[in-house]
């Protein structure tokens, strides 16, 4: 991959709640040589709330950040949180294809954005720009027995002529970036049901209810994980877990880890910088489970010693009755 | 169920006025259900999707403006994304919720108070201040413990700030909200 620069706009959720996608996201960034620089003096791109109010005044909280990211220099800003992301993806693509638009947008800015920067997921950037082929040549561990529920939630690819990234039905690039280093993946069906999205506080019950049934589908794939790329489906699966257990009375506990944070245990990457330990349902045992490649390499070996040697063991034994056979017939 | 008398309660420029707000044209919609099929909301709604468009089509402005669909609605994007005949349709109800607030017709009102606990600490920080938002929240709407038990999970992993972080450029945020007031009262 060429040198290239990418504006990095974390988003509130991952000054806060979501601290541990800004942590890994960072470190996995390091590792693969992108290059991220952070806008300064950011604001709130507005989310959900602001586009219940009106779309102009939406586009407008949004493009105050790329009217900053543009003068920095950049061209392209990427965006781990899916909502920020679609902020700013509605706001740009209004705003240079539509003149009237993009001129109520830029009466309601200090200063007016004029349509160059373009944003993209980090989950984009590490899909198309730094390649599989990279992403897997950074890989020094392995996570054996882990299979993982790759969760997308709604928006990261929908709709497709905002998302203008993967598949708005069924997309892969979670998949094949956990599958290039090393990851086994489930086949999961619910990779775009929603969760519940922003109703958490307000309508608790409902949200508990949709989170179950995104839950709970994991575990009928055989998952024992589930990774995802998104602050708001995080704090619903993992730190509302609880509440879901207690509001429809089951006893489930599977870890939700960032997409980020899964491929940087593979890179042997501690725990901590990863801010394993900020997560609400455990993922210990996962990085427990964690061995070095030669340690993987030498368990395989080991594996398949043992299954040559009872191969050969019960050839040799074939082999002898045969001998007996062929002694009693001589007699 | 409600029975509406269509003749009476229809309301032509309704459905002028979402078209327009919306760049959507909702006669498009021949109720094949695809949208409702795949709503992961339906089962909350009082209407669901499909009939809200055809509500829109016989423009029934009240019955739509006082629905608890348009609020319940997560613009998840997945009737956009299903729809044959490609209406925006999460851009119809976003409409719909939007035409619905500006005439102080909301049904959900907790849902409408997070939004605006959120816009409002958007507004005083440049960014948003979690915990403000959820104590500004549960103050207004009286659900005092709202989410209480996440409290102790959130402070065991230092994830929460007890005080807020405010942008440089909080005041240039601020403007946008008052810019935006003033031009929306400009034009009633």
């Amino acid at each position: 991959m060429a040198e290239k620069e990418y504006a990095y706009y974390a988003g509130c959720s991952l000054e806060g709640t979501a601290v541990e996608y800004d942590m890994s996201m960072r470190q996995v960034f390091k590792v693969l040589g992108v290059n991220i620089r952070e806008p300064d003096d950011w604001s709130c791109c507005g989310s959900t709330p602001a586009h219940t109010v009106d779309h102009v005044f939406a586009a407008a909280l949004a493009a105050r950040n790329l009217t900053i990211i543009e003068k920095m220099g950049a061209d392209t800003v990427t965006v781990p949180c899916p909502s920020c992301l679609s902020a700013f993806k509605r706001a740009h693509l209004g705003m240079t294809a539509d003149e009237s638009f993009k001129n109520e947008v830029n009466e309601l800015l200090d200063e007016p954005y004029t349509g160059g920067v373009v944003p993209k997921s980090t989950l984009q950037v590490m899909f198309e720009d730094v390649g599989l082929e990279a992403i897997a040549s950074k890989v020094t561990h392995a996570l054996p027995g882990l299979i993982v529920a790759p969760y997308y939630g709604c928006i990261l690819t929908r709709p497709p002529e905002i998302a203008q990234f993967d598949d708005p039905e069924n997309p892969i690039s979670m998949d094949k970036i956990l599958e290039a280093v090393g990851i086994k993946v489930a086949d999961y069906a619910f990779k775009m049901e929603c969760c519940g999205a922003a109703f958490g506080v307000p309508k608790k019950d409902m949200v508990n209810q949709l989170t179950y049934r995104v839950l709970s589908m994991a575990l009928d794939a055989g998952a024992n994980c589930i990774a995802v790329a998104c602050p708001l489906c995080q704090q619903n699966l993992d730190l509302r877990q609880s509440q879901v257990n207690s509001t429809m009375g089951s006893s489930l506990t599977i870890p939700i880890l960032y997409f980020s944070q899964l491929v940087g245990l593979t890179y042997g990457l501690s725990p901590k910088e990863l801010g394993i330990d900020k997560l609400v349902v455990s993922a210990d045992e996962i990085v427990r489970s964690r061995i070095t490649l030669e340690e993987l390499a030498q368990r395989e070996a080991k594996v398949k010693a043992a299954e040559a040697e009872a191969k050969a063991a019960a050839k040799s034994k074939k082999v002898q009755v045969k001998e007996e056979d062929s002694k009693t017939e001589e007699t | 169920m409600n029975t509406l008398n269509l003749t009476k309660s229809m309301d032509l420029t309704f459905i002028e006025q979402v078209s327009r707000e919306s760049g959507q044209n909702p006669s498009l919609c021949y109720q094949c259900g695809n949208c409702t099929a795949g709503c992961p909301y339906t089962h909350y709604f009082d209407y669901p999707v499909s009939q809200i468009m055809r509500l829109l089509q016989a423009g029934q402005r009240d019955t739509i403006l006082s629905s608890k669909a348009i609020w319940l609605c997560a613009t998840c994007e997945t009737c956009t994304t299903r729809c044959p005949c490609e209406i925006d349709v999460a851009m119809v109800m976003d409409t719909l919720r939007i035409i619905a607030r500006r005439e102080n017709k909301v049904s959900e009102k907790d849902i409408k108070l997070f939004y605006d606990s959120f816009l409002e600490s958007m507004k005083g920080h440049g960014r948003l201040f979690e915990m403000g938002t959820l104590l500004a929240y549960n103050m207004k709407s009286g659900h005092l413990f709202a989410d209480a038990d996440l409290g102790p999970k959130v402070l065991e992993k230092g994830k929460i700030h007890f005080f807020p972080k405010n942008i440089k450029g909080k005041d240039k945020v601020a403007k946008i909200f008052t810019r935006f007031q003033e031009k929306a009262k400009k034009h009633g």
